[in-house]
């Protein structure tokens, strides 16, 4: 037995990723870019193929927020002025900065948080729930912590019990229910406690945003419902956008958010 | 021809009986050997009444359609009780649809789904009384990152009596989404179903589509789409023994097949972009291009997982721990796996040798497909299984690389869909069979689009899997059936 183990220990080798901050993922479909050159006259076949209505027309804009990096309106464009690129650095701390506009060169730079840094610059404790997740980015946030990269060297864990958590990780469009479990999950947590939104779902409701099993709270000139949009109530001090988002997106954002380096 | 089993017909043509004859006729084909793929319920334009289907395979790749129109609020009289296999869909067609049965043995909703969204209330968790006997409760929220279910058991001691198993919680409400938007735009969603089973509910909706376009694709995007196809099971395959090895405490196997899933999935996303396999697949073709420094790339990955997968396995499986802990542990007989309809790695672990790419058509009739089968039902069963399966799967990639080396990125446009068909497609996924159910309406728009993952037919068997066994092994068995929830939930 010991022998076969460490043959396995030999074929294994070193397979961490030595800086996290740096590496990029050999041909993931990432961060958009949009060219400066014009569009053609009235053409919106971008927007008319986008599957969430992630893109905004004059000046074209499109929102990693909503984006499932289908890639249709690469297909669609006949100017080719949108592109995907390897970067998997995409994370904000706010919906607006997860917006890529026309031109623009580079992605805003995730502004570190004094206060969180100084709170779990060290030491965090994260706990995930997925409310309609399809499990691609539970997969993906489970991979985070795999020998490849080891999201642990830096003292940041899943934990079981929202209990011992500092972070809410949230995933999936928030499904009607799973409503009273996510409340639950994070009245259960201690202060100071924050949320991070990860993927289209559920930072935007994605794909799924208005399906019937799904309820985000009130949306303006609907009825009220009893429960008050989650998401506006808890501000999550993270977006982390894909479908599912890479391992190294949601790494590399709070890498950032906590001034690691 | 395509890849994957395929049935298609105009509506007019599909043989509707009246319910008592259609039922007695089911359970005649049932008794002569057929095995139910599934039985849905289509809305009828009186609202009152809905057109129940029903799916039969009678031989490999070889369907039988039938179609009765019942009355909800009278249906017709249960046959779960006669196949037990049908009880997932008879629970579906009433909580879908309202639907009555008359004599039915346990009516719990399926999802937390329908017009009558309080139903669940009418079916609490079983009780279980008497000294020493306890209840656990699990999740909905679980202790891992992993997706929502509730689970009861119901203990006497540390050995449980009975699990009971209560999904929906990950219900968003796909096959009402699947009908809003334009028929062939749906990719994106369909690969979000079971967002681990990306490829196979992509390629069932793709060929779906692409039969009722009448068009016929060559051989070499089939074989891109089953690369893809294979690539998935391998990475969920290795990801499911990576489970296993932590859940039993043999870290060196979930750290070694942790990084060969990395490998795996890595070469995805160098041919479509996505780790998951999102955007391999569009109907009528394939965004896919293999040139030749790609096809040098995935050839390294496969010579890799050739070279250190027998490593690592001769390792697990031949330690005694591990043998320890899952042999004898969650067994089912062949008998009961065929009642209750399994499909998929959970049917073949008991002896059933179940693969619709085994039916052979297209690329898998050229670079054919050997079911793999495990005779004992248990864990173990299901662990060894997924190794063979990685074995089979590794080598079906080389052969269709090698016969396809190279593919170029294709898309037919599709014009409009053929009015008033019914289609059906069964993709066999990394869990097991697929369906996809369309039916178009007389402007070829879609009028009724069925999804089913495997794991709806599969939870009823880790409910009994478990019976008997220590309490502390359930972690073990329901990773070694691994079933999605989303996937039951839609």
């Amino acid at each position: 037995m010991l022998f076969k183990s460490l043959r396995v220990r030999a074929s294994q080798g070193t397979q961490y990723i030595t800086d996290l901050r740096k590496a990029v993922p050999n041909g993931f479909r990432g961060r958009p870019v949009i060219a400066g050159t014009p569009c053609e006259e009235g053409c919106t076949a971008c927007r008319d193929a986008c599957p969430t209505g992630a893109i905004q027309l004059a000046p074209l804009a499109l929102d990693l927020g909503r984006c499932v990096f289908c890639s249709e309106c690469v297909e669609a464009c006949p100017a080719d002025k949108i592109a995907f690129t390897p970067d998997p650095r995409m994370g904000a701390r706010s919906k607006e900065d997860l917006v890529v506009r026309e031109g623009a060169p580079a992605p805003p730079l995730l502004a570190a948080s004094a206060e969180l840094t100084r709170l779990f610059g060290r030491s965090l404790k994260l706990r995930q729930v997925s409310a309609g997740g399809c499990n691609g980015c539970e997969m993906e946030l489970n991979a985070v912590a795999n020998v490849n990269f080891d999201l642990q060297r830096y003292g940041i864990e899943w934990v079981a019990s929202p209990r011992h958590a500092d972070g809410l990780v949230l995933t999936g469009p928030l499904t009607r229910t799973m409503r009273d479990a996510v409340r639950l999950a994070w009245e259960a947590m201690p202060d100071p406690r924050f949320v991070i939104a990860v993927g289209a779902c559920a930072i935007s409701g994605g794909l799924y945003d208005g399906a019937p099993g799904v309820d985000r709270g009130s949306h303006p000139g609907e009825r009220p419902r009893a429960f008050p949009d989650f998401l506006d109530e808890v501000a999550p001090v993270l977006f982390v956008p894909g479908c599912p988002p890479h391992p190294l997106t949601f790494i590399q954002a709070i890498l950032d958010l906590l001034r690691i380096r | 021809m395509t890849s994957v089993v395929l049935h298609a017909l105009p509506l007019d043509q599909l043989a509707q009986l009246d319910p008592e004859p259609w039922r007695a006729d089911l359970l005649d084909r049932v008794e002569q050997g057929a095995r139910p793929v599934t039985l849905y319920g289509t809305p009828a334009p009186t609202g009152a009444e809905v057109f129940v289907t029903a799916v039969l395979e009678e031989g490999p790749g070889r369907l039988h359609l039938s179609r009765t129109l019942v009355t909800r609020a009278v249906g017709y009289p249960e046959l779960t009780t006669t196949i037990p296999a049908l009880h997932c869909f008879e629970r579906e067609l009433h909580e879908q649809h309202g639907v009555r049965f008359v004599g039915h043995p346990w009516l719990k909703p399926i999802r937390f789904e329908g017009g009558d969204r309080a139903a669940m209330n009418g079916y609490p968790f079983y009780k279980i009384e008497g000294k020493e006997v306890h209840e656990v409760a699990v999740g909905p929220i679980h202790a891992g990152v992993i997706e929502p279910g509730s689970f009861r058991f119901m203990c006497l001691g540390e050995q449980v009596y009975h699990l009971e198993i209560h999904l929906g919680y990950q219900h968003r409400g796909v096959e009402a989404l699947l009908l809003r938007g334009d028929a062939r735009k749906l990719t994106p969603l369909v690969e979000t179903i079971a967002g681990d089973t990306s490829v196979a509910h992509a390629w069932a909706y793709c060929a779906a589509l692409e039969r009722l376009a009448a068009i016929e694709l060559p051989l070499e995007i089939e074989a891109a789409r089953g690369v893809a196809l294979e690539l998935e099971r391998i990475a969920m395959h290795l990801a499911g023994l990576a489970g296993l090895a932590a859940d039993v405490g043999f870290l060196q196997g979930a750290t070694t097949y942790g990084r060969l899933r990395t490998t795996a999935i890595n070469t995805s996303m160098l041919l479509c972009g996505s780790r998951f396999g999102r955007g391999a697949l569009r109907p009528g073709g394939n965004p896919l291009a293999l040139d030749g420094p790609r096809l040098d790339t995935v050839r390294r990955a496969l010579s890799l997982l050739e070279a250190d997968l027998p490593i690592i396995n001769d390792c697990f499986l031949s330690a005694r721990t591990v043998q320890h802990r899952l042999q004898g542990v969650g067994a089912l007989t062949e008998t009961v796996a065929r009642e209750l309809g399994l499909v998929g790695m959970s049917a073949r672990a008991c002896g059933v040798p179940l693969d619709q790419r085994a039916a052979g058509p297209g690329i898998y009739g050229v670079v054919p497909v050997v079911p793999c089968t495990e005779p004992s039902g248990d864990c173990w069963a299901r662990a060894r299984l997924r190794v063979a399966e990685l074995d089979a799967s590794l080598r079906w990639v080389r052969g269709a690389l090698d016969r396809h080396p190279a593919w170029q990125a294709a898309r037919a446009r599709l014009l409009a869909l053929a009015p008033s068909h019914l289609v059906i497609a069964v993709a066999e996924g990394w869990r097991g069979e697929v369906v996809h159910c369309l039916e178009t309406d007389a402007q070829g728009g879609l009028r009724h689009y069925k999804v089913q993952d495997p794991s709806l037919r599969n939870w009823m068997g880790l409910a009994l899997a478990v019976r008997g066994n220590d309490i502390s092994d359930f972690p073990i068995c329901n990773k070694s059936f691994d079933l999605s929830y989303c996937g039951n939930d839609l």
